[in-house]
């Protein structure tokens, strides 16, 4: 039975309609501002397509799998005000994968990361270890952002020996991963150096002077550069807006924070919220001013796409996700993208094979072969697929000391693809993808935007 | 500017597949969108084309032979006899993995439930549980697989009378999974053949399940499994349990999730990728551009519309289960494009009051002209470079028949075709 208080008395007969004028639909569950996602859960038809999809529930038997921690999880609290969210929603990954599996558009990473905030701020004990390192690693914009001040002190700190046995032991950090090396100067720095907003204005002009544009056309783009081309890869970033500027468009690196992504993953809501809001408010003004928010992290579009409007309520915040697209993919509408790279050629250190592996977070979004077919026709660099499993990572997932075997488990199947792909070079959108890559094929791994930056770019 | 592709093909099921796959060995740039992940994977993986006509008689021998005599309004009299064969050509192809291409005759497999299903083709794990083959036979249920309990599924088979005997056993897989482990988790075991803890042992998956059945065999010679008998390797998985059991393996098709049906679609798409197409999966086509001719359709993501243009648009999105076809208390719909679907105006005629009647709505769906183009209330075609595949056309219904693979394969195969030839 449902939770209808008392059914209303009628003679029903399946056969004979009796649902004539005497029909009153009665509202069962009134309006609250509590998230009720209620007509999700209902939504599930139990088909569990989406279990399929789970890289966890594959090689963890502690893990039950994303049907039960998104629609029954959420049936039981509907109906018991006692229920406890599982601890097993802490063993989910994030990678959302679930969401581009469900045939009936259950909204199943927001009932995962909305009980996971739940589980954390009511449920965890804030004094526990767990706790303490996955705030730590969850705000890794903190950690990185004070490394940067001294970056030649903290790589060599942070992969000291016996500095990450201490970590392992105190904090549950694996120690078997390298931390990603912090650049000599970030892309912040760099864009400054470089002349800004002015500089790229100018260098967008002459663009289009150069291929016959107006030169007052309205091509103009917000860059969310997130933290990683920020602190570790600067040249993803700065490919980026050679790129953009190559086709005429003005780049602005406006005030940003985290996207929030591995806080989401850690049940941190209260501080995903916070960066949320810096990056809606400067991304909101941009959009009215006609800029569109471009990401080069797929994580980072994820986030700004769907995460936000499913899980906050601020100000533009619609606006915002309507205006997001990533690097790549936005080229693809607005440009002939394809007949540029079919033109082009590449030589250099980027005229290699490129074993390829689409993140997760790109399914969702659509953009998980974009790379392979963008790449097809172009001369002297080949993009090979090594297959559709997760890398395993999953951002943070992959750095705890409990999860790092079964994250290794997980990539197993990426890894021996990427051993038996022509190239020895890798290339993924997401920076932590690239480190489970790196870490388990030895190969360096690049961008797609550097590539492209390579084929189109003097 | 748009996405641009010569065609555009609207659904990832198997219609939309068999569609892009004919129009890109056309020749043509073509481009396959679907919402989410394609249906195959709740689909048992077997491939009908006709076990029973529309009144019910059957299960049919030979289903090319009952086409001709289908009601007129039925998709498989629009494209022909002929390009049943031809469709059927291409999937045998593009799967290699697959038997059934040897004869006319339909194949009778043994279903999860403990029938028999008429069909056409079927993968190579399930050939050697064949109905027709008179050995005798073993089913392997997992304890905690409540959907296939062997013993259950045998004594059904047994009632219909096949000629063979047929017994069920009941085992727990090797190793300590949880009682709700998804049939993912059984796969990648037995693909990776990784170790699992068997009285306090470390033994490879594969030897560790085989020595389970083992001792439960008698002088049956062959052994049947639900199936999860692997997603990368189902093949050298068979052949070891196999070895090690001494008698031939087979697995039988079981119900959503399917790890038969994600095969099929990992096949398929491979063959799409390999024959140059792009394909892109996530988000739904909402909205389109055009008058009597579609100019470009839009998908929407988070509120985004990114525009997609072509010359030739198939419309592969499906029935009521895959939603490409809708209803609500005022009528049935086509979402995309509004096309018109004929159906009664009172909607307690769209139903039989019995469970298994002859309802209406399992018929609902596109009518379309001989060239697959979905057909307006005055019998004009709505667009003139729209065709529609697969199970959004009406006319016939799949579940009864036993069609709905073969269906969308042929009609998926002429729309694909005829949109390649016409977009040049």
């Amino acid at each position: 039975m449902s939770d209808a208080e008392t059914p209303p008395e009628t003679e029903f007969d399946p056969v004979a309609p009796n649902t004539g004028e005497e029909f009153e639909p009665v509202d069962v569950f009134p309006d609250s501002d509590d998230f009720d996602l209620r007509p999700g859960a209902d939504s599930c038809f139990k088909c569990s397509t989406c279990d399929t999809n789970c890289p966890v529930a594959e090689v963890d038997d502690d893990f039950p799998g994303p049907k039960f921690q998104g629609p029954e999880q959420w049936r039981l609290k509907q109906s018991d005000d006692d229920h406890e969210i599982d601890d097993s929603v802490m063993d989910c990954s994030n990678c959302m994968r679930c969401d581009n599996a469900c045939p009936s558009g259950v909204p199943l990473s927001q009932m995962h990361n909305t009980a996971r905030g739940e589980y954390v701020s009511e449920q965890m004990d804030k004094l526990s270890v767990e706790y303490i390192r996955n705030r730590i690693l969850a705000n890794y914009r903190t950690s990185a952002f004070f490394a940067s001040k001294v970056p030649r002190l903290a790589n060599f700190a942070m992969n000291f020996g016996p500095a990450r046995w201490v970590m392992e032991k105190t904090l549950g950090v694996t120690s078997e991963r390298d931390f990603p090396e912090f650049a000599k100067q970030t892309f912040r720095e760099w864009w400054a150096d470089r002349g800004g907003q002015v500089k790229s204005r100018e260098n967008a002009k002459a663009a289009r002077k150069r291929r016959g544009l107006p030169e007052d056309a309205d091509k103009k783009v917000a860059y969310f550069h997130g933290c990683y081309s920020n602190y570790n890869t600067p040249e993803v970033g700065k490919a980026m807006v050679r790129v953009y500027e190559e086709f005429g468009y003005e780049v602005v690196a406006p005030e940003q924070k985290c996207s929030g992504t591995p806080m989401f993953a850690n049940g941190m809501l209260d501080d995903a919220r916070r960066h949320a809001e810096t990056n809606v408010s400067s991304m909101s003004e941009l959009v009215d001013e006609g800029y569109h928010a471009i990401a080069s992290c797929t994580s980072c579009s994820m986030a700004l796409r769907q995460e936000y409007p499913e899980l906050f309520d601020i100000d533009g915040i619609d606006k915002v996700a309507e205006n997001t697209f990533e690097a790549v993919e936005y080229l693809r509408i607005h440009e002939d993208l394809k007949g540029e790279v079919q033109a082009a050629d590449v030589d250099g250190d980027l005229a290699e094979e490129f074993a390829y592996h689409a993140p997760c977070h790109s399914r969702n979004q659509g953009l998980d072969r974009q790379a392979v077919e963008l790449f097809r026709d172009l001369d002297g660099a080949e993009v090979e697929d090594v297959g559709d499993s997760c890398s395993g990572i999953s951002g943070t997932y992959g750095w705890k000391e409990e999860k790092y075997e079964k994250s290794m488990e997980i990539g197993e199947e990426m890894f021996e693809h990427m051993e038996h792909a022509e190239g020895e070079t890798g290339m993924t959108e997401c920076p932590t993808c690239a480190m489970q890559m790196e870490h388990g094929s030895g190969y360096e791994i690049r961008h797609p935007l550097e590539l492209l930056e390579a084929a189109l770019v003097e | 500017m748009a996405i641009e592709s010569e065609v555009l093909v609207i659904g990832g099921g198997l219609g939309g597949l068999t569609s892009a796959l004919a129009a890109a060995r056309e020749g043509a740039d073509v481009r396959l969108v679907s919402y989410k992940q394609s249906t195959l994977r709740q689909a048992s993986g077997l491939v009908d084309v006709l076990g029973y006509t529309p009144d019910g008689d059957g299960p049919l021998t030979d289903p090319y032979e009952a086409i001709p005599s289908l009601p007129e309004a039925h998709p498989y009299r629009k494209v022909g006899v002929q390009t049943v064969r031809d469709a059927l050509s291409l999937f045998d192809d593009a799967v290699p993995t697959y038997e059934g291409e040897h004869t006319d005759t339909n194949a009778l497999l043994p279903t999860h439930g403990g029938s028999i299903k008429p069909t056409a083709r079927y993968p190579a794990g399930a050939s050697a549980g064949l109905a027709s083959d008179t050995r005798d036979t073993l089913l392997v249920g997992i304890e905690e697989m409540v959907d296939f309990d062997a013993p259950h599924v045998a004594a059904h088979l047994d009632a219909t009378g096949v000629p063979f005997d047929v017994r069920g056993e009941t085992i727990r897989f090797p190793g300590d999974l949880r009682a709700d482990a998804k049939v993912t988790r059984y796969a990648k075991l037995l693909d990776t053949n990784s170790e699992v803890a068997v009285r306090g042992r470390m033994v490879p998956a594969r030897e560790a399940l085989a020595q389970r059945v083992n001792p439960l065999l008698e002088d049956e010679e062959r052994v049947g499994f639900p199936a999860i008998l692997g997603d990368d390797n189902p093949g050298a998985i068979r052949d070891a349990l196999g070895d090690h059991l001494g008698v031939d393996v087979f697995e039988v098709p079981m119900g959503p999730p399917s790890l038969p049906g994600l095969r099929l679609e990992d096949a398929l798409f491979s063959a799409l990728d390999e024959a140059g197409a792009s394909i892109e999966t996530g988000n739904p086509v909402v909205d389109f551009d055009g008058e009597d001719r579609i100019e470009k359709v839009f998908i929407e993501k988070n509120g985004a519309k990114i525009p997609n243009s072509a010359d030739q648009y198939v419309l592969a999105t499906g029935g009521f289960v895959g939603k490409g076809v809708e209803s609500d208390r005022e009528g049935v719909y086509e979402p995309v494009f509004d096309c018109h679907i004929p159906h009664a105006s009172d909607r307690y005629d769209w139903f039989e009051g019995e469970l298994f009647g002859d309802h209406e709505f399992a018929r609902y769906g596109v009518a379309t002209d001989d060239d697959l183009r979905p057909l307006d209330a005055s019998e004009h075609s709505e667009f003139e470079n729209l065709r529609a595949a697969g199970s959004v056309l009406g006319g016939y219904d799949f579940a009864a028949e036993k069609s709905g693979s073969g269906v969308s394969i042929a009609t998926g195969y002429a729309a694909g075709q005829r949109a390649a030839q016409e977009a040049r």
